[in-house]
């Protein structure tokens, strides 16, 4: 058992069924108690989507705990088949459902009998996955059913005329996703390549039997379409590039994949959209950026946007990033692969505690994280760029916010600034008497306080500026626990200043 | 007119999980601290459902089974009392609340049995509550929270008189024995101003309100006992009430909920009634709030609504929308108690009467996908809905209502009666703001038929 109050990563049917709505004409039924279709509240909420969610729940009360399922979920699916006639049902096991052990797969070949669409039971250990790795793995299943199916019937695969990639991971709920995928369709259009198909986002299940026409495979989040890339390299020979296109150098070094893979050369394209149209890469040397050197970020996401970021603060604006993080511990590996020699420290956590208290102790100038860090950074008056998921409705703008590509090395030079001159206006605003008064003083986020300012004290700390304080107030702390202190007064706060000093 | 009718679907609806319930409860009880024992699942609903509120450091968390705790790997005694030592280490709380959820029903786990030996552990009440989406819907969690809290009130107390001033005065054996008014204690959590202009209102009935459950703090929970009256102010509390009456032995007044003018006067009247008071200004009362509302009318007579059904409050609602001159064309209904509304059904009865209309049907455990062919056939006004279903209907033209809206606004009482019509009008509003701008429907045809 564990204490948890936020977790970054949702449960596995999460993932299963952002797969599963992406695709059109696809619905899943979650085998699930009575509240957890809470799936469709944010689909229609974050993304505003328009249509109703393909998924519903067959419900299990206090009657299918005790008699089981028995007519149940054949009942629900037929039904679904019916009413909808989706190509493909995908039964979602959950959490509640995994544990009561029926069998679901039974349930699906019963149905398949008589149904006109496909179905699927996800194959997906709840307690072991997270919703990524449920999507990646869902992804693959789907793709290769579909691909297995229809391939003994085929003789020879043909590949289209021009050259054409696939992508794969466009997701219901993903982090810009839509905005991402428009941009590498205008990036591939430049390179002279064509899309065959976007996988799973508005894609027919019953075109999937067109994936292996493409020349090569493109994933562009190494969360989701990692697996079914990988597959997909094995059963049919087709090669995928893995790099994620963001930032100026990571755009290049993609480019430059793909050209390996055509056998062309892009050098000239890469630089002239590096120079000129792109205008990261002039931001990067006008004087506001010089600004920026050497100020203290920290970086916290999913494994993907958290090493581009980290990579792109670095290389690419001489921001020193004292700590890069991931939630996504089971790709850890290739995260401290990516970011090593970019970063002072590294951190691998799923719990949020952990990095809010990071934040805390290094103090860095600007975060760029997730909701959570927003949040964290709000009580410590830390601005913060929101780079990853876990997400609210404000990251799901209307307007165009790719984060790859060269529209997209745009958008986050614009993140980046804004967020470091706002916290610059704030100290500036402090230094010359601002125009707040605040008198909150114990923003630290750790639970074990145990020292007692006195009210003098904190008068005094209140008129020492907002962009010291923190550092003066925990300095003065941590010298008045060594000295056993348990009350501090003005003369604590001057005795640590000297001890300091001196 | 026809008389009440009842119905019942399939139950593939879509509400929000009881374990929501924590969401208000936390708030309300400020000294509590609610332990979610569930898996990741009930977390994410928790974190998403909340939103903001997730980031106010509350005093909630999850207890997360793992796959050892599900396999038995780990010892549930074991891990519970760590980590409720944790949470009274860091929080210091006055209770804590164990919200047991749908896995800790399949794989058994003894929460009421481990409770009391943890609870004699930490020095600190335990109290369980079974909130769980096997079980039950949406705010059907906070009654059992409260049922569960019912049983640790104290004990009421023949010879402790309560005094208006809130003082306890013993009383004298030369006492008459009908000198003696019995005590009143509400039940339902409400927002404490609600509370406080609920109590301000019988008050001025010359009733004292001895108690709510549950009072702002846990420690002040009132005394419940044989001869305490109690009344609910929401309808879903079915559970505390028999809790109250059976296992506490307290009186239940049956009245309407106080919920738009007509429900309050109506509770107001019957609590009255009970103690044995003559109402006093009540019909002008109940006359200036109507006519406080009556901008809203021109907005809503006569305009049909479609109450999909989710968290329980719909009968009132309906009743009050139907004495507002609308036209209710159904009522869905996670669970429907006919004796504890009982009292609100028959309002809802004599309202339609009233008004000369039809007696919605009422639909108990509603049916989605059927509703959804219902309402398309019906195009009502207005549908008051969940999330899921809400931008989907819009786009197709149909104007809605966020239903869970009713349950975090101040609804009660007299005093929040134009608080509903606010809500109600709203999307009619925004309508009319934009109705010459020919987008209302924004799916393509395709879509539309699908």
């Amino acid at each position: 058992m564990k204490l948890a109050y936020w977790m970054y990563a949702g449960p596995a049917h999460i993932g299963t069924l952002r797969v599963a709505s992406s695709f059109k004409n696809v619905h899943a039924i979650m085998h699930a108690p009575l509240g957890d279709d809470y799936f469709n509240v944010m689909r229609s909420m974050l993304e505003r989507e328009r249509d109703f969610t393909p998924v519903t729940a067959s419900i299990v009360d206090r009657h299918v705990l005790a008699r089981g399922s028995q007519e149940k979920v054949v009942e629900n699916i037929t039904r679904k088949d019916q009413q909808e006639k989706p190509d493909l049902i995908l039964l979602t096991p959950t959490c509640t459902s995994s544990i009561l052990q029926e069998d679901l797969q039974n349930f699906v070949e019963r149905a398949t009998r008589q149904t006109n669409s496909n179905i699927l039971l996800a194959d997906v250990n709840h307690y072991r996955v997270n919703e990524f790795q449920a999507a990646d793995r869902t992804l693959e299943q789907i793709i290769s059913f579909y691909l297995d199916k229809t391939m003994q019937l085929q003789e020879e695969i043909r590949k289209t005329e021009k050259p054409s990639a696939n992508i794969l991971g466009i997701f219901t709920l993903g982090f810009h996703h839509q905005h991402d995928c428009r941009e590498i369709y205008r990036l591939l259009t430049d390179l002279g390549i064509d899309i065959n198909q976007i996988i799973p986002e508005g894609c027919f299940v019953t075109d999937l039997k067109k994936i292996p026409e493409a020349w090569f495979n493109i994933v562009p989040y190494r969360e989701i379409g990692l697996m079914a890339a990988q597959y997909l390299e094995k059963k049919y020979n087709m090669p995928y590039v893995s790099i994620t296109p963001m930032g100026l150098v990571e755009t290049a070094s993609w480019i430059r994949k793909i050209a390996r893979i055509l056998d062309k050369n892009y050098e000239k394209y890469i630089d002239q959209q590096t120079r000129f149209v792109s205008q990261a890469a002039w931001f990067s040397r006008s004087i506001d950026c010089q600004n920026l050197t050497g100020k203290k970020a920290l970086v916290f996401g999913d494994a993907t946007h958290a090493a581009s970021m980290t990579k792109i603060l670095v290389r690419e604006m001489g921001i020193n990033v004292c700590c890069a993080g991931t939630y996504c511990k089971n790709d850890a590996d290739w995260f401290r692969e990516q970011v090593q020699g970019f970063c002072d420290q590294i951190l691998i956590t799923e719990d949020h505690t952990q990095v809010g208290n990071m934040i805390a102790q290094i103090e860095p100038a600007a975060i760029f994280g997730t909701q959570m860090e927003r949040h964290v950074g709000k009580r410590l008056d830390i601005p913060c760029g929101v780079i990853s998921a876990p997400i609210h409705i404000q990251n799901f703008p209307l307007s165009y916010r790719p984060f790859l590509g060269y529209e997209g090395t745009n958008q986050i030079a614009d993140l980046v600034y804004n967020s470091f001159t706002l916290g610059m206006e704030d100290h500036l605003l402090e230094i010359f008497g601002g125009h707040d008064v605040k008198t909150v003083i114990t923003k630290n986020l750790s639970t074990d306080e145990n020292l007692l300012w006195n009210l003098e004290a904190q008068t005094e700390l209140q008129k020492i500026p907002g962009f010291v304080r923190n550092r003066i107030k925990r300095n003065t702390e941590k010298f008045a626990r060594s000295k056993q202190i348990k009350e501090i007064t003005v003369e604590v706060m001057y005795a640590a200043k000297e001890a300091l000093a001196g | 007119m026809g008389t009440l009718k009842f119905e019942c679907e399939t139950g593939n609806y879509h509400t929000f999980c009881p374990i929501s319930c924590v969401s208000w409860l936390y708030q309300k009880i400020t000294d509590s601290f609610f332990l979610v024992i569930g898996t990741k699942t009930c977390g994410y609903f928790l974190q998403n459902a909340l939103g903001v509120m997730i980031f106010a450091e509350p005093r909630y968390a999850m207890a997360e089974l793992e796959e050892g705790d599900i396999s038995a790997q780990l010892h549930d005694f074991d891990e519970l009392k760590r980590l409720c030592l944790q949470i009274q280490k860091d929080r210091n709380p006055s209770v804590i609340v164990w919200i047991g959820t749908c896995t800790t029903e399949i794989i058994k786990m003894d929460l009421e049995g481990m409770a009391p030996k943890i609870e004699e552990f930490i020095g600190r009440p335990i109290i369980v509550a079974r909130a769980n989406g096997l079980d039950y819907a949406f705010t059907q969690g906070e009654d059992t929270v409260l049922a569960a809290m019912a049983h640790r009130c104290p004990e009421y107390a023949y010879h402790a008189l309560p005094t208006f001033i809130g003082q306890v005065t013993p009383v004298r054996e030369e006492r008459p024995i009908r000198d003696l008014v019995s005590p009143l204690v509400l039940f339902g959590s409400l927002p404490n101003t609600v509370a406080q202009q609920l109590t301000r209102e019988l008050e001025h009935q010359g009733i004292h309100v001895s108690g709510w459950l549950p009072e702002a703090r846990y420690e002040e929970l009132p005394e419940l006992g044989a001869g305490v009256f109690v009344c609910g102010v929401h309808p879903f509390l079915s559970r505390t009430a028999t809790t109250l009456m059976r296992r506490r032995k307290c009186q239940l007044i049956g009245a309407p909920f106080p919920i738009g003018p007509d429900g309050t006067r109506a509770w107001i009247e019957k609590i009255c009634q009970v103690f044995n008071k003559t109402p006093q200004n009540l019909d002008e009362r109940e006359s200036n709030i109507w006519k406080n509302l009556e901008e809203f009318f021109p907005l809503i007579k006569g305009k049909s609504v479609f109450f999909m059904g989710d968290n329980l409050l719909e009968i009132s609602l309906a009743r009050f929308l139907i004495r507002c001159g609308m036209i209710v064309y159904e009522i869905g209904i996670p669970y429907m108690d006919k004796r504890f509304q009982a009292s609100e059904l028959q309002l809802l009865e004599r309202t339609c009467k009233e008004m000369n209309v039809a007696i919605p049907p009422i639909v108990e455990k509603p049916d989605n996908s059927n509703q959804i062919q219902r309402i398309r056939a019906l195009k009502p006004d207005l549908v008051i809905t969940g999330l899921a279903h809400s931008n989907p209907l819009e786009a197709r033209g149909i104007t809605t209502k966020w239903s869970v809206e009713f349950t975090f606004a101040q609804i009660h009482g007299f005093t929040n009666a134009r608080d509903i019509l606010e809500l109600i009008t709203r999307p009619l509003r925004r309508n009319n703001h934009l109705k010459d701008l020919g987008w209302a429907k924004l799916v393509s045809e395709a879509a539309e038929k699908a």
